[in-house]
């Protein structure tokens, strides 16, 4: 076919996160890219070595916070300001500076309230983990004790990376047919 | 892991002792100086000796934060602090200096050196009911609780320290989960006697008012001191070539800390303010009229260092990472809060006879800047700069963040 290249699927399987990182560290060396890897828990210090990168989260925290900020302050301002002012222990609401101790534990609140919320809602939409999502795990053992690297090469790099997954100290190396992609031009 | 045993500088100490005679001689020309602009009975060099109960508290408070630490390192059971373990313990040994200082102050109160403290002086409380009636709670029992203090954290930092070193000769655990238990009785009087001791040598100040948070407003202040001191000596001895076993992740962890209890400080001194400035009760509020009407720019400052600097400077997870941008916020936050231990002193003290930060404020703080690194180094010779057969060490060596 004109316009795609067809890639072997390899799944390296290993018993411990300590060879898997080694292998990760070799096929990075070789200029081979790692699609992904499966692990039954976080592995620190993973993602410079498999090439993810930095997560822009608190990019999106610091938004949502801000959004909380702005939100609490003109509810406040609207219904204790601006409404129906109300003189509690002698500090009448006709100013909103001049009373804005009262208001700062709201707006930290209210802050934080949509930070955190907008944040694991923004995380839960990015990996797809919503209501029918179908699981992508390539293996389900990678939910209990093994880890997995996951690799679509073209037909040169195989060999190679076989050799890698292997003498890292890989328990399996499995074959899991081929892909289809289409080329980049 | 190599290069454990740390050598003084000699520059180093030549820069103490600087430091020392700086302060000494501010602290004695304050002395010759410090006369107020308006006539006052009560005014005896007042600020000259507020200074040295402000140098003298807030590096005992940096040494006992460092206790806490430790202790609370052991309580928790965390691993990753263990590769810095022996800077905490030699910044925690600043203790019996900070607590002798303060005993001198207390002594010299007792006999009327200085008269700082109202329930010392027998004028005062003549003439005001209200301290009379607080007599009980002054006297006597004043004098026991204080030995108590002094007494119970020396004994408990001494405990951590010594089993410590001695873990460092045998083959098993033992020490260590001694040490557990130890950490875990110390916070149980640190945390009565952290909030106690604030009120006993600091709240009593100002003689008439009271406020049951103002512990913990103090101890948050002390605590992040003391994360920032032990920071600081991480990074400088790294600089030195000391320390390669500390991971870069053990001082981005430090950082976060810096971070989230300059936070916890501003919590509470705003939790503080906002229950007085919303119930407006005279006898309440006096205490940040004061400061409002006579130490306002101060007070502002500090607020701004030890809450907008940090939250802007350290909220990143680059600025934690870069050493030389941390050294940096460090050292402005530390001299934070310093300035608010400043205010929370001289209103009740110098009072309205207050002209403004001067050197007769600076000079004290780099004298007491130089007995505490001083000390502290002087500390760090004497043991080798990383533990052996601590359990934990090992996930120290490996922490990554």
């Amino acid at each position: 076919m004109a316009g795609t290249v067809t890639k072997k699927v390899i799944h390296g399987v290993y018993d411990d996160e300590v060879p898997l990182l080694e292998a990760c560290k070799k096929l990075g060396k070789a200029g081979i890219k790692i699609k992904d890897v499966f692990t039954p828990f976080p592995i620190h210090g993973i993602d410079p070595i498999v090439g993810v990168p930095r997560t822009r989260l608190a990019i999106c925290a610091f938004l949502y916070g801000l959004t909380g900020c702005g939100l609490a302050t003109l509810m406040m301002w609207y219904m204790m300001v601006s409404d129906w002012p109300i003189d509690i222990g002698g500090k009448p609401n006709w100013s909103y500076v001049y009373n804005i101790p009262a208001f700062i534990p709201i707006t930290f609140e209210a802050t934080i309230f949509c930070a955190g919320h907008g944040m694991a809602l923004t995380f839960l939409l990015r990996c797809m983990l919503i209501p029918g999502a179908r699981p992508k795990n390539p293996d389900p053992r990678t939910t209990n004790d093994k880890f997995l690297i996951y690799l679509e090469l073209t037909e040169d790099q195989t060999s190679q990376a076989d050799g890698i997954l292997r003498s890292a100290g890989a328990s399996e190396v499995n074959y899991k047919g081929i892909v289809t992609e289409k080329l980049a031009y | 892991m190599n290069n454990l045993n740390f050598t003084f500088p000699q520059k180093v100490k030549t820069f103490c002792f600087a430091l020392m005679a700086v302060g000494f001689i501010s602290i004695i020309a304050s002395f010759a100086v410090d006369t107020p602009s308006v006539a006052d009975a009560h005014y005896h060099h007042t600020r000259a000796w507020a200074n040295i109960l402000i140098g003298s508290f807030f590096f005992m408070a940096v040494g006992l934060g460092a206790a806490f630490f430790m202790g609370l390192q052991y309580a928790a059971e965390a691993g990753w602090a263990t590769s810095v373990k022996r800077i905490t313990e030699a910044v925690s040994w600043f203790l019996p200096w900070g607590l002798s200082l303060m005993m001198l102050m207390f002594i010299l109160g007792h006999f009327g050196v200085h008269n700082l403290y109202a329930f010392f002086d027998k004028d005062v409380i003549e003439h005001d009911v209200k301290v009379q009636e607080k007599m009980g709670y002054f006297g006597a029992f004043w004098w026991a609780r204080t030995i108590l203090y002094m007494a119970g954290w020396l004994y408990f930092t001494h405990k951590l320290r010594q089993n410590s070193v001695d873990a460092d000769h045998v083959s098993d655990n033992s020490h260590h989960w001694k040490n557990v238990k130890l950490g875990a009785w110390f916070m149980v009087l640190f945390a009565v006697t952290s909030s106690t001791a604030s009120w006993d040598w600091v709240m009593s100040l100002d003689i008439h008012w009271f406020s049951t948070l103002f512990g913990w407003y103090v101890f948050s202040g002390m605590w992040v001191s003391a994360i920032i001191c032990i920071t600081l000596i991480v990074v400088y001895l790294r600089k030195l070539g000391y320390l390669d076993f500390v991971t870069e992740s053990t001082i981005h962890d430090l950082g976060k800390w810096m971070f989230a209890i300059s936070f916890l400080w501003t919590y509470l001194y705003f939790a503080q303010f906002l229950l007085y400035w919303y119930a407006d009760i005279p006898e309440e509020v006096i205490y940040f009229q004061q400061r409002w009407e006579n130490y306002k720019a101060l007070m502002w400052t500090m607020f701004f260092i030890n809450f907008t600097f940090p939250m802007i400077m350290l909220m990143s997870r680059d600025s934690k990472r870069n050493f030389w941008f941390l050294t940096f916020v460090g050292f402005v936050i530390l001299a934070g809060h310093y300035l608010d231990v400043i205010v929370m002193v001289m209103p009740a003290t110098v009072g309205t006879h207050w002209t403004g930060l001067s050197w007769m404020e600076i000079g004290p703080f780099l004298g007491f800047l130089g007995l505490f690194i001083f000390v502290v180094f002087t500390n760090l010779t004497k043991r080798p700069l990383a533990v052996k057969n601590h359990p934990f060490m090992d996930e120290a060596l490996h922490h990554s963040v």
